[in-house]
């Protein structure tokens, strides 16, 4: 079976803190991490890799050089390849673009029979670039897939998250999958993983290499354009404070509710 | 290719274009020829998305862009006419948040002078709701009903969806940023290769360009970006739950409700639709709650979250929970609010034992009224709180359960 996994390089948002002067990100020693929902897309290939002897899972990112650096965290963890896909050309892409671009390498690749991405990227939040490369591959997705109940060689059956429960969908393959927090718990690299990751040859692919059309990449193959960026007003409140006895306290607050109207 | 760069006479090595940039790309580097005396400003090309923001910042006009308009193929947007909702449905019903697209996209419908339309996909009787999407402000509403798309399924929809907007072309497709239009919204923008953008929080319309100004944040909410899809049409977007105020009802409101034509080729479908399994451990759905009482590492324990429990019952609300409190399994991960689970938008949250790291706050911060109750009064949430409640929660709760209860007699 071989399995491709999407991951992406995003700044560790868990460390970042907010310059209260400026209002502004602070970014000085942000590092750049395996976006956290792309860590259960891996676990969740290597897990079926392990099911399924003889398969092999390539992992693939689109960004800048140093954007490596992820692939090996992907290949200590047990993935098999990796592969970069870095070409000038792609820059300042949107989901569109982004989507068409990674079609384009996965096909490079060849055959492919389960892909999975996390839901989303903590840096922009779209959740668009999965079901993107599904539609560019002309292939089924799943997204929010919180657990695989069964795979054969011609389908598949998952759970998709929903916000009421969860829906039992069975797809054909090859499919794509987005996966949620809730499929698994990522495994820590092993020591031989992180050995071998260190040795390992990453292949870069540039737009060339994949036959990407110029007009459908990076900035011109991206429909939407950003035309302002702001940092947001901070909501500033001026809050009501409830100090003293809990008993005081508590007949203070639902005082406040029944005023507000929720009780 | 877009091209960015300094020129490096103008730099005066001010730092204002690094301290603007909302990517963090532009860093101060040594000047060789002035070592230590002027800086010069470097972008990191390949992590810089042309957004402009340096060039406006750089008093010196030091900074060079030059843009390429992009070159897909572009469509005459002259043809596309008319605002349209999709009317996402559940199991029959339709989703809140239609109706709230539906108040909003009346906005943008009549600044333009045109109508707003719904699309309606679902099972056979689903015809019977159009005229609740009429009532709502709708004045056409298209309706493909078969018994095959009673559930949601990414092929038929995006393949109907897509065929609807080919024929008919709306200049603007607003769908719920839901788990249902998440994933097929980007499906329907892929196939017709138009933009797409998501999770909006604020829509507004150029009416000399007929563009739709796109508001939306980025990095969990720490930066706000407006898009534009300047040359392509249909211009898409997907817009969060709870953001905008639900269309009123007006009983007996007229409208044109088209069936579609149907054509089966558009119900091929490669995945099949076994079952749905109801989540019961909370009746009420917490993106859809007016009230929440959320809990936090402060809880200690399962047992905290009985507790809040019990105070949501009374409040009729429903109960959430921090990161810190799922990871460590006190509570299932359907409850959690924040970066990593749902965003909420709340008229009252109430923030048991929950210090407001950064990625807790951008999933509940545009809540009408935070309530905070923490023994610390200088953590992030007490201070965003227009109540805060300084004291410990065991103390606290059980005593507004007590008031509450005898209210209630």
């Amino acid at each position: 079976m071989n399995i491709i996994v999407c991951i992406k390089q995003v700044p560790n948002t868990t460390d970042v803190k907010i310059d209260s002067e400026t209002g502004r990100l602070k970014r000085e020693g942000v590092e750049s991490i395996v976006n956290p929902f792309d860590e259960y897309a891996i676990e969740e290939a290597v897990r079926l890799k392990e099911k399924n002897p003889g398969s092999k899972v390539t992992v693939i990112t689109m960004g800048p050089p140093q954007a490596e650096s992820v692939l090996r965290d992907a290949l200590s963890k047990g993935a098999d390849e990796g592969v970069l896909v870095c070409d000038r050309a792609f820059g300042g892409a949107d989901t569109l673009a982004t989507a068409y671009a990674l079609s384009m390498a996965i096909k490079h690749l060849g055959n492919f029979d389960v892909i999975f991405c996390g839901k989303q990227a903590t840096d922009g939040d779209t959740a668009q670039v999965g079901p993107g490369i599904a539609e560019m591959l002309d292939i089924a997705h799943v997204a929010y897939v919180k657990k695989i109940n069964n795979i054969s060689d011609k389908s598949i059956t998952v759970e998709r998250l929903m916000e009421d429960g969860y829906d039992v969908i069975e797809s054909s393959l090859p499919v794509l999958m987005t996966v949620v927090k809730e499929i698994n718990i990522p495994r820590l690299p092993s020591l031989k993983g992180k050995i071998n990751s260190k040795k390992a040859v990453i292949k870069t692919l540039t737009a060339v290499d994949i036959g990407a059309d110029e007009k459908r990449i990076g900035l011109n193959g991206s429909p939407t354009q950003v035309k302002k960026v702001f940092t947001p007003t901070q909501k500033t409140v001026e809050g009501e404070k409830f100090v003293g006895e809990p008993d005081v306290v508590a007949s203070a607050i639902v005082a406040k509710f029944q005023e507000i109207g929720i009780v | 290719m877009s091209t960015i760069k300094i020129i490096d006479d103008k730099c005066v090595g001010c730092g204002q274009c690094a301290n603007e940039c909302p990517f963090g790309v532009i860093s101060m580097i040594e000047r060789p020829e002035h070592p230590k005396k002027f800086k010069l400003a470097k972008i990191d090309i390949n992590k810089c998305v042309y957004c402009g923001t340096c060039v406006e910042a750089c008093k010196f006009s030091a900074i060079e862009l030059q843009k390429d308009e992009p070159a897909l193929a572009e469509v005459d947007n002259s043809l596309y006419k008319g605002v349209w909702v999709y009317a996402e449905q559940r199991h029959g019903e339709i989703s809140s948040v239609v109706f709230e697209l539906l108040s909003e996209c009346k906005k943008l419908s009549q600044e333009l002078s045109v109508p707003l339309s719904a699309v309606l996909i679902g099972g056979a009787d689903i015809s019977s709701k159009a005229q609740d999407l009429i009532e709502r402000g709708a004045d056409k509403v298209y309706v493909y009903d078969d018994p095959a798309l009673a559930e949601f399924q990414d092929d038929p929809y995006t393949s109907i969806l897509t065929a609807l907007i080919k024929q008919e072309k709306p200049e603007i497709v607003v769908m719920g940023a839901t788990n249902i239009g998440r994933s097929f919204a980007s499906r329907v923008a892929a196939r017709i290769k138009t933009g797409l953008t998501a999770d909006c929080t604020a829509l507004s319309v150029d009416i000399q360009t007929r563009n739709l100004q796109q508001t939306r944040p980025a990095f969990g909410g720490n930066i706000m970006a407006t898009i534009l899809t300047p040359h392509h049409r249909p211009q898409m977007s997907t817009v969060r739950h709870k953001v905008f105020k639900e269309a009123t009802i007006q009983k007996g409101r007229q409208g044109e409700i088209i069936k579609v034509t149907k054509d089966d080729s558009l119900l091929k479908n490669r995945t099949k639709f076994i079952q749905f399994i109801g989540d019961d451990s909370s009746k009420i759905n917490i993106a859809d709650a007016d009230i929440i009482v959320s809990g936090g590492r402060g809880l200690g324990g399962k047992e905290g979250f009985k507790l809040l429990k019990e105070l949501a019952d009374l409040l009729g609300g429903a109960v959430g929970a921090s990161r810190a409190a799922v990871d460590a399994d006190w509570i299932s991960y359907s409850h959690q609010v924040g970066q990593t689970g749902r965003t909420v938008a709340p008229r009252v949250y109430i923030a048991c034992g929950i210090s407001g790291q950064i990625q807790h706050m951008v999933g509940m911060n545009s809540s009408d009224i935070i309530v905070a109750i923490n023994k610390d009064p200088f953590c992030p949430m007490m201070k965003a709180a227009n109540f805060s409640i300084e004291g410990d929660l065991f103390e606290v709760v059980p005593r507004m359960i007590k008031n509450i209860k005898e209210l209630k007699k």
